[in-house]
């Protein structure tokens, strides 16, 4: 009995302190709250600026992680927590956002203006942080010679026969399809707009469903390539990159026809250190900065003077590099923020069959 | 029976004393499970979301008919609402909300609310149909109306593959859109047939257990026991190293020269019923050794002095009395199969997917919980015949 208050007089104490300190932390102005994807992303925007910005400018920067989805953003602005103020967001939640007022406007003017960056960069709430695209990969100890180079020869079996992994959704797969079946990556959106350019992308699709393995996460794309499961993939090529630079692996990517996209950098419309949050975006993206980004993951730049300042032998894995950009496809976010729904349903039923 | 006054009264203390034991679980569990599985559950049957951004469109929209357009006096509300909306922050909800039911109609409230910010009129249905002209159209409003609530057949018919017509009939969305039916009937086929593999595979190893003697079933029941302590995504990928086609599996029958091309073993449906048998194969053994083990070997050995085959004695006198546990087993496999997802992701095709992947679709990516609470909804009922189904069976059997 004596041993159990002892505990408790000890569990209370625990709970004081923690409310002290919990207390305290309120009233000192908080640090700088960054946000990022977590992992070696936010690993790699450590070390390339997060660190050197404290050191410059000494703001303390603070860091949390999240996994997307514009409706965290929502709660915390409507509901009033100011606890972050920039933010890391895919394309469909900076459309969302910026629709909705979650966001700050951007000052462009600040940032050395919308021409210094790649076109896909710039929007009115956010600066591009990195881009990254999905493309054709495959081992190059198993496929001699030049291997596919678009895709048509991703849905050529005949040529290369072995079947082919795909990612077990709509967006990008159709795009692909429509590719595959001849439209250029500046139609495409135009021809899915339309019903019957749907119709064409699942008549398509069809043609290569008995030699498609779905997907789900991409980090099966290295083993399912590997062990010959799939003669190619579409897959994003840093998973590849980096299995060729750790594990000495072979694999090779196809840059023609790429869908890439931008993630971008925000300030919560009601982050209380907005001039201190500008200070950082500008540090980010300044291009003397960015372009040490690849050095730590392989990453496209969308500070258009980065990619030419970037290390001759990081370019040619980098999807920003405009040799890799020639034959591409920016992936159309309003697109998918308007059909997604649909499509995905219509997709799965497809796929079910 | 009890008989004097004072016996019935010691009774009824008797009934009411375990209730007040067990009151602090009840309370947790319905504080903790039932009330927010019923909150969540309601959402697959309410509609909220116009009603809540726009409280007097939707009063007019429920007084209207239905037929044709409603009464014009409901444009300059929609207007005054969809401009307050968007200053609240609540605009994007009932947007969402119309987008499930006609694809564009977020778009067309956010280029509206645009266009009423920057000085457009907006009196009368002409006025609205120079912003955007769908809003002329007779479907439009009847699909608001439909999503005025509060009460809604709209995702539990989606979840069928129905829809209301603008006319108020059930009709079946295009052929090409429909895929829960097939779903829902594929993620109850495969349970049954897990369940049946399981038992098949299992009805002799439990024997195997109850039978030897503790020195060796110990072991082998550590052995059964030991798939729980491995994580569901490590055993998942190890049947994809042993069965993909340069797998260990395929790589050894053609090593043996038994087969020439390697066997679709994985990515398939047969893929996911070696995997699942796998994974949910302890739950079965468990309860029919715990059966097993209650059953006297002096009953076979009596079975067989009267006269009784071996077959014979096993049909009649082991089998029956094993039926409560076999059946326990099965439902519990059955109700636990039914929920996966993640093996059906991981190991099978496109053809393979269960409702669960759909109802973490639309709860963790679209956000759509209307569609997912109506999903949960449709799994929840069979769900509950079964457990029915199996306190009957445990009944008829003979204990």
């Amino acid at each position: 009995m004596r041993r159990l208050a002892a505990a408790f007089r000890l569990a209370t104490l625990g709970v004081a302190l923690l409310a002290a300190t919990g207390c305290t932390g309120e009233r000192e102005p908080r640090p700088l709250t960054v946000v990022g994807w977590g992992g070696s992303s936010q690993e790699a925007h450590r070390r390339a600026y997060w660190d050197s910005f404290t050191r410059r400018t000494g703001v303390r920067l603070q860091e949390d992680s999240w996994h997307g989805g514009v409706g965290v953003i929502r709660t915390k602005v409507l509901g009033g927590d100011t606890s972050w103020d920039v933010v890391q967001v895919e394309t469909e939640d900076l459309i969302l956002g910026c629709e909705e007022g979650l966001f700050e406007p951007i000052e462009w003017a600040a940032l050395s203006g919308r021409d210094a960056f790649i076109p896909a960069a710039v929007h009115d709430c956010g600066v591009g942080a990195m881009l990254w695209s999905y493309l054709i990969g495959w081992d190059g100890d198993r496929i001699a010679g030049p291997g596919p180079r678009s895709w048509a020869d991703f849905w050529d079996v005949r040529r290369f026969p072995g079947r082919r992994g795909m990612r077990r959704t709509p967006k990008y797969t159709l795009e692909f399809a429509l590719m595959a079946d001849g439209v250029p990556p500046a139609e495409v959106y135009e021809v899915l707009r339309t019903p019957a350019g749907v119709d064409r992308a699942f008549r398509k699709l069809e043609e290569l469903k008995p030699n498609i393995v779905w997907w789900s996460s991409i980090s099966q794309v290295p083993d399912l390539l590997g062990s010959g499961e799939v003669a190619m993939s579409v897959t994003s090529p840093g998973r590849l990159i980096v299995a060729n630079r750790s594990e000495g692996r072979n694999f090779r990517v196809s840059w023609d026809g790429n869908i890439y996209a931008v993630d971008y950098w925000v300030v919560l419309s009601n982050s209380p250190r907005k001039a201190e949050a500008a200070q950082l975006l500008r540090h980010m993206t300044a291009p003397e900065n960015q372009m040490r980004l690849p050095r730590f993951i392989p990453t496209g730049l969308t500070s258009r003077r980065a990619g030419e300042l970037i290390d001759p032998r990081l370019r040619l894995d980098t999807p920003s590099d405009p040799r890799n950009m020639t034959n591409a496809l920016e992936l159309d976010a309003s697109f998918w923020v308007e059909y997604g729904d649909q499509l995905t349903q219509r997709f799965n039923a497809w796929v079910s069959h | 029976m009890p008989g004097s006054p004072t016996e019935r009264a010691g009774a009824a203390r008797r009934d009411w004393w375990p209730f007040a034991l067990v009151a602090p679980l009840i309370l947790f569990l319905a504080a903790g499970f039932l009330i927010p599985v019923l909150m969540m559950l309601s959402r697959g049957v309410t509609d909220h979301e116009l009603a809540s951004a726009w409280p007097e469109t939707a009063q007019a929209l429920r007084g209207w008919d239905g037929a044709g357009l409603p009464d014009e006096t409901v444009v300059p509300i929609l207007a005054a609402e969809i401009v307050g909306a968007r200053k609240a922050g609540h605009l994007n909800l009932v947007a969402n909300r119309l987008n499930y039911d006609r694809v564009g109609s977020r778009s067309l409230v956010y280029r509206t609310a645009d266009a009423l910010e920057g000085g457009a009129p907006a009196r009368s249905f002409a006025d609205l149909a120079r912003i955007d002209p769908r809003w002329s159209e007779a479907g439009q409003w009847a699909s608001m109306r439909q999503a005025a609530g509060p009460l809604t057949s709209f995702y539990l018919l989606a979840s069928l593959d129905r829809r209301l017509s603008p006319q108020g009939a059930v009709e079946r969305v295009e052929a090409e859109q429909a895929v829960f039916v097939d779903i829902l009937l594929r993620t109850f086929k495969i349970s049954a047939v897990v369940a049946l593999l399981c038992a098949l595979l299992g009805y002799p190893v439990a024997y195997l257990l109850a039978t030897l003697p503790p020195r060796l079933a110990n072991p082998l029941l550590i052995l059964v026991l030991l798939p729980f302590w491995t994580s569901a995504l490590v055993r998942t990928t190890a049947w994809v190293v042993l069965l993909q086609s340069e797998g260990v599996l395929n790589g050894f029958l053609i090593g043996a020269g038994l087969i020439e091309a390697p066997l679709p073993l994985i990515y398939n449906r047969l893929g996911v019923y070696i995997a699942m048998t796998h994974v949910l194969l302890p739950f079965l053994v468990l309860p029919l050794y715990g059966v097993m083990k209650g059953i006297s070997p002096v009953e076979m050995r009596a079975a067989s002095s009267l006269g009784a085959g071996p077959v014979a004695a096993f049909l009649k006198i082991y089998l029956p009395q094993t039926l409560p546990g076999l059946a326990a087993g099965m439902i519990i496999v059955f109700t636990l199969a039914l929920g996966y997802y993640i093996t059906p992701a991981l190991v099978g095709g496109g053809a393979d997917q269960m409702v669960s992947g759909s109802i973490a679709f639309y709860t963790n990516q679209t956000l759509n919980w209307g569609m997912a609470a109506a999903l949960s909804l449709l799994l929840l009922l069979p769900l509950g015949l079964m457990l029915f189904a199996g306190r009957y069976l445990a009944r008829t059997v003979p204990a």
